[in-house]
């Protein structure tokens, strides 16, 4: 049986990190009380012992996951890792210890506690990738293609396959200005990389008259007698909209008064 | 491309006279981004934005003309109504479609038409843009293409070389309203596209289980939309047709649009009819129990009880007339059992299925799943033992499962109105015996 210290691990926020985390963890036979990225974001009352990143480590505990859990649970790890469910390390240190022995059958265990809140933070990062898939709004400045979001996950790993497959013929960026990073594509390959900001240049001419376009599309497809703006604001939440062409007007993507409607609780009172 | 200004009225017009369309969806397909080409398809579709009337925008909707040579008295495009007209040059709406995929606004084009002098010369119009856009654009994104009955089946054949989905309105959903609304729509005219393209289908997924380059004909399948509202048939009617298209005509989907009165007519609802929302809702629901609950039309609906209850969804209908099923045991129930079970979806049923695997569930394990016990409650037994509290007499039964909010309404009548609630109209109705 491993010993519960009360050690926090340290590590750099990586993936890479985290797994060496869980080797640290099982080579000293100890469960941490708890795994924090060193960024100082968070602040722990535990002694805290600094894990460094290996990459011999890493791929160890990556290989693995596969082999000794599924493809399916290698899979999960690695999404589950990049939402902003609340200590989702050491959540994940007991996932990936409940299913070293339980073998592909934790996958099934959706009603087990350990199990259970991750299965729901991956839905939740899943859905935002999906709905973010749609509502990306690019703008092109002489052949780039550029797109801001500030998602509540880390989702840009979620989206490169389908960004980088569907415009291989042209490079692109999307910034995440939550996590600051961005994702880069160009011919079907594709990197993430840090990026502290992101402040795009004023749009060109045609730019300027393709937004102008989507709106009068935007605004002319809805059905006047058919007005239901709770059933649009329950498909595509408010917070995204700070970032859509259709919401802007004229210059920077920003909301234009005219859109900005009653705050979300007024809609939950008045339901 | 003319003048900015210029387009911009004409995607205006364009977009308006095609709004009324119902099927916006990118579904069905999932194709890959291929070097040097521009798009890629998503099995399960990609919702781009939502209008002010909460519909998805997945597609550029827009008509490639709204100048029709036919008078369909329902219709905003008729040939005798005074609205201002517009036509797209071929080049122009491929370019357009370019430049929103490029920005990501949409999924891809879904192209239709009035009948501009007739409906071979109107296809011919429609078969430029896709031409353009599979060929010189080099575009892989989604396309859903209307065929337009009465014109040359080469022609449809050629568009369904082209377009990922192809579409034919059955417009009414009988023949003696069809002749009434749109007596230059013959039913024969609908049904021989529809029956080609389902050939079509067929016959190249044939090939392709043969060779794996072989050409493909509308690959995501095709689809409908038909109005209801607009003449007297029953849910009953509209549903037993659905099905029927679904068996006959291999649908991938039918589409319902609630009559929105936007011209006057001798045989036409009064312009100040509310368009039937909620109606149209619940065809919906029905829809997805016929394609992914395994229930049929008939089960439904009978000769007795033709129209849906406006307070419960089909499905809770279904069940409380059907109580002998029922409770159900979490543990035990094959999945087609669980399916049925009201607010029990596709997802949780199947959720439910993967965990009983792990080990025995009660109703704490599945709210950890995700199951909505709201109304399932009721049909429900873990381990043999119902939830806490619920009981299963009929008028209470019926009460639990309406919303709060509908209750209310039925007792205090003066509420604000919502869209996909009941009219004052429904709930009487209902009441009194009628629905």
């Amino acid at each position: 049986m491993p010993e519960r210290t009360d050690i926090a691990y340290l590590y750099d926020g990586s993936y890479e990190g985290f797994l060496c985390c869980v080797f640290e963890s099982f080579e000293k036979r100890e469960i941490p009380a708890d795994i924090l990225p060193e960024d100082g974001a968070q602040l722990s009352l535990f002694p805290a012992r600094a894990i460094p990143t290996e990459a011999s480590r890493a791929s160890r505990v990556a290989a693995s996951i596969p082999r000794r859990i599924s493809r399916e649970a290698e899979e999960f790890v690695y999404t589950a890792f990049h939402t902003c469910l609340h200590c989702r390390e050491i959540r994940l240190l007991a996932f990936l210890r409940l299913g070293y022995k339980a073998g592909p059958a934790v996958m099934h265990m959706l009603a087990d506690e350990t199990v259970a809140p991750l299965f729901a933070a991956v839905r939740h990062a899943q859905n935002e990738a999906h709905l973010l898939s749609g509502f990306i709004r690019f703008s092109e400045y002489g052949g780039l293609l550029a797109a801001t979001i500030a998602p509540k996950n880390r989702v840009l790993p979620l989206l490169a396959e389908h960004f980088a497959s569907r415009y291989n013929a042209c490079p692109l960026l999307i910034y995440d200005e939550t996590h600051a990073q961005a994702l880069v594509a160009e011919g079907g390959q594709w990197r993430i990389a840090p990026l502290a900001g992101f402040t795009p240049p004023p749009p060109g001419a045609k730019e300027r008259e393709m937004r102008a376009l989507w709106r009068a599309f935007y605004d002319a497809i809805a059905i006047e007698g058919r007005r239901n703006e709770r059933c649009r604001m329950s498909h595509m939440p408010r917070r995204y909209w700070a970032h859509m062409t259709e919401f802007a007007r004229d210059g920077a993507i920003a909301p234009e008064e005219s859109a900005s409607l009653p705050a979300k609780a007024v809609w939950e009172a008045g339901g | 491309m003319p003048g900015a200004s210029a387009l911009l009225d004409k995607l205006r017009i364009l977009t308006d006279a095609a709004k009324y369309d119902v099927a916006c969806t990118s579904s069905g397909l999932d194709r890959k981004g291929r070097p040097g080409s521009l798009g890629s398809a998503a099995a399960c579709g990609i919702c781009h934005s939502f209008a002010a009337d909460g519909r998805c925008i997945s597609l550029l909707k827009v008509l490639m003309s709204n100048a029709c040579a036919y008078n369909c008295s329902y219709c905003v495009n008729r040939r005798e109504n005074d609205v201002p007209r517009a036509t797209f040059a071929p080049r122009e709406l491929a370019e357009l479609t370019i430049e929103f995929y490029k920005r990501n606004y949409i999924e891809g084009l879904f192209l239709s038409s009035a009948v501009v002098k007739d409906p071979d010369f109107t296809c011919e119009r429609m078969l430029a843009v896709l031409r353009l856009l599979r060929g010189e654009y080099r575009f892989g994104g989604y396309i859903h293409a209307k065929a337009i009955p009465g014109a040359d089946p080469r022609l449809i054949q050629a568009i369904g070389a082209l377009a990922d989905r192809m579409s034919v309105n059955i417009e009414l959903p009988s023949q003696k309203s069809l002749s009434l609304l749109a007596p230059e729509k013959k039913k024969e005219a609908i049904l021989a596209p529809m029956a080609q393209i389902r050939a079509g289908i067929a016959e190249s997924q044939h090939e392709i289980a043969r060779y794996a380059h072989a050409p493909r004909f509308a690959p995501a399948g095709q689809s409908t939309q038909l109005i209801i509202g607009a003449t007297p048939e029953t849910d009953r009617q509209i549903l037993l047709l659905s099905s029927a298209l679904y068996k006959k005509y291999a649908l991938k989907r039918v589409f319902y649009s609630a009559y929105m009165p936007v011209v006057a007519g001798p045989n036409l609802p009064a312009l100040s009819q509310r368009p039937p929302l909620l109606r149209e809702h619940r065809l919906y629901q029905a829809d997805w129990l016929l394609r992914y609950y395994g229930f049929a039309a008939e089960e439904l609906l009978d000769e007795a009880h033709p129209n849906f209850h406006p307070l419960l969804d089909p499905k809770c209908s279904w069940a409380i007339n059907h109580m002998e099923q029922f409770p159900v045991e979490v543990n035990r129930a094959p999945l087609e059992t669980l399916l049925r079970v009201p607010g029990v979806g596709v997802k949780s049923a199947r959720r439910i299925v993967a965990a009983r695997r792990a080990g025995a569930l009660n109703f704490d394990a599945l709210k950890k799943l995700g199951v909505v016990l709201k109304r399932a409650q009721y049909f429900l037994l873990c381990a043999g033992r119902p939830f806490p509290g619920a009981r299963l007499q009929e008028e209470a039964l019926i009460r639990a499962l309406c919303s709060r909010a509908q209750v209310q309404r039925i007792e205090h009548p003066v509420e604000q109105l919502s869209l996909f609630d009941p009219t004052q109209e429904d709930i009487a109705l209902c009441l009194s015996g009628q629905i």
